[in-house]
């Protein structure tokens, strides 16, 4: 069905008039009862609207090869490098400052927690727990960094590490859609995530939220993790250029600041790959 | 439902036209600050979200917005929650004691949360004036008034326990509507939102309790590491309790 005609036959007097008439509830109803009836074979009303606008790269990260499963295990794959990240650090005598232990360790506690709540949700279809090396080695070891022996190190890789896992999830909600109790549980842990992202930045000097393009002082390595954040189109509105006028004035920046982006799993593979053996 | 009845004959007064605007100036009037038709309402009418339709569209219902069903409706009602949110830090970042009560870098964190959330607001509005076409000026939520009596702007811990309300709220509400859009297209642009509401609420909560557990605190987050996920007809209510909106809708076609 054409969905402007669909949309055009809203407008049709007598159905305005019956809305706001004083007639009975049960009229205004069955006005509605017909509309539904037309509303069904329309399927989704508004898609073809956006459709034009839309931000071509989205529909990338839906895809319908991607199944429940695969995002979850990228999930588990994620969490599990994020929470032996923090168990070892916390494990190390000293090595987290006093001030910051409270952050930390609730951060590494739904780490695990996550870690538990994935493997239990994929059952068998959980995979193995991979070896990490932290230097970002890609398991040679001798990779760039040195998180266990220097704290800003440490902070800048958490920071990347869930800032890439806030990406992921996002990356990953279109193909949980068949599964609504699993999605809503991958929204809930997305937002947690966004969570730690937002304090590990704060502790860094950095704002809770993603500037462009900005990996906020982190190595060039990182820029993985943060190129697509500078998008200012969201499905056709210009975040960083709108009408209207507003007391005060909305910087450009804050457009691609108020949107975070997704990732696709290849990319998520990409930089947990940095870390993980073989 | 009962106090529906009541409106109708309210709106149909003779004299007052049946413009929009006057629709809701006089629910408003009759039913000032209980903000939503909802209030008093027993709990077995339908205006709460006890009869899911995703076929219904936002609109004017017996004198009452109703936020509609289906894709609309969630976006709709992210609409009203954002526009109560830009509302809420334009008038703490307008405040008069603006300057005074918070520090620069507390300026800054609430100067952001106003730029994204009118954002938010502008983005949704333009988001649905579009899908809604021709019908956009009977169907498009109109712009809702509020007002803040149980909040000091002066008050620095009111001002943050409000922030920290809002910001909460808002990943409850996105994280519990996401499952009933049916396009994957608006999933991701709640997605999208809903992480920067987090970002917020773990950045207001830091201010509340510096560098404690609370960024992500256990009374947001449960044993499963999960942040909350409640929908909509759960969300409506708790936020007509906090009596900010002065608007009356009604929400009858949202789960």
């Amino acid at each position: 069905m054409n969905i402007i005609k669909f949309i055009e036959s809203f407008t049709n007097e007598g159905t305005i008039n019956s809305l706001q008439s004083k007639g009975s509830r049960r009229d205004s109803f069955a006005q509605f009862q017909k509309m539904g009836a037309a509303a069904a074979v329309a399927a989704v009303p508004f898609s073809a609207l956006f459709t034009q606008k839309a931000n071509a790269a989205s529909a990338a990260f839906t895809t319908a090869a991607d199944t429940p499963t695969s995002a979850l295990q990228l999930a588990l794959t994620l969490e599990y490098l994020e929470a032996e990240f923090y168990a070892m650090a916390l494990d190390k005598n000293g090595f987290i400052p006093t001030a910051d232990k409270n952050v930390i360790a609730q951060i590494s506690k739904h780490e695990s927690a996550h870690v538990k709540f994935l493997a239990a949700a994929l059952k068998s279809d959980a995979p193995a727990k991979p070896t990490f090396d932290f230097t970002g080695g890609k398991g040679k070891g001798g990779g760039p960094f040195d998180p266990f022996n220097d704290y800003p190190t440490f902070l800048a890789l958490s920071q990347a590490f869930e800032d890439t896992g806030v990406r992921a999830y996002k990356g990953q909600a279109g193909n949980l859609m068949s599964k609504p109790d699993l999605l809503q549980a991958a929204l809930q842990i997305h937002s947690v995530e966004a969570r730690h992202a937002s304090e590990i930045r704060r502790m860094r000097g950095q704002k809770g939220w993603i500037i462009g393009n900005d990996r906020g002082g982190l190595p060039e390595a990182a820029q993985a993790v943060y190129n697509g954040e500078e998008n200012t189109n969201q499905a056709g509105f210009n975040t960083a250029n709108f009408p209207g006028s507003f007391n005060p004035t909305i910087p450009a920046l804050a457009g691609s600041e108020s949107f975070d982006e997704p990732i696709t799993g290849d990319v998520a593979k990409t930089i947990a790959g940095l870390f993980i053996v073989g | 439902m009962k106090n529906s009845t009541v409106n109708v004959k309210e709106v149909s007064t003779p004299g007052l036209g049946n413009s929009r605007r006057n629709f809701l100036k006089i629910s408003g009037l009759t039913l000032a600050g209980t903000g939503l038709l909802l209030a008093g309402c027993s709990s077995d009418d339908d205006s709460n979200g006890s009869n899911p339709d995703s076929n219904q569209l936002p609109g004017v219902r017996n004198g009452v917005f109703d936020l509609g069903g289906g894709d609309a409706g969630i976006l709709t009602y992210a609409y009203a929650l954002e526009q109560l949110e830009a509302d809420f830090y334009t008038k703490v970042v307008n405040g008069n004691t603006f300057g005074s009560i918070f520090s620069s870098a507390e300026r800054e964190i609430l100067v952001d949360l106003y730029n994204h959330e009118v954002i938010h607001r502008e983005f949704f509005k333009a988001a649905l004036t579009g899908a809604l076409g021709a019908e956009a000026s009977t169907r498009l939520l109109p712009s809702l008034s509020f007002k803040y009596d149980s909040v000091s702007f002066g008050n620095r811990n009111q001002v943050l326990a409000t922030a920290q309300a809002l910001e909460d709220t808002g990943v409850s509400a996105y994280n519990g509507a996401g499952r009933f859009l049916q396009n994957p297209d608006y999933l991701l642009l709640a997605g999208k939102i809903v992480s920067v509401e987090a970002r917020h609420a773990a950045a207001i909560r830091d201010l509340i309790n510096p560098k404690s557990a609370s960024f992500a605190g256990d009374d947001a987050v449960d044993g499963n590491g999960l942040d909350k996920a409640e929908k909509p007809s759960v969300i409506v209510p708790k936020v007509a309790s906090l009596k900010f909106i002065q608007t009356p809708f009604t929400f009858q076609y949202l789960p």
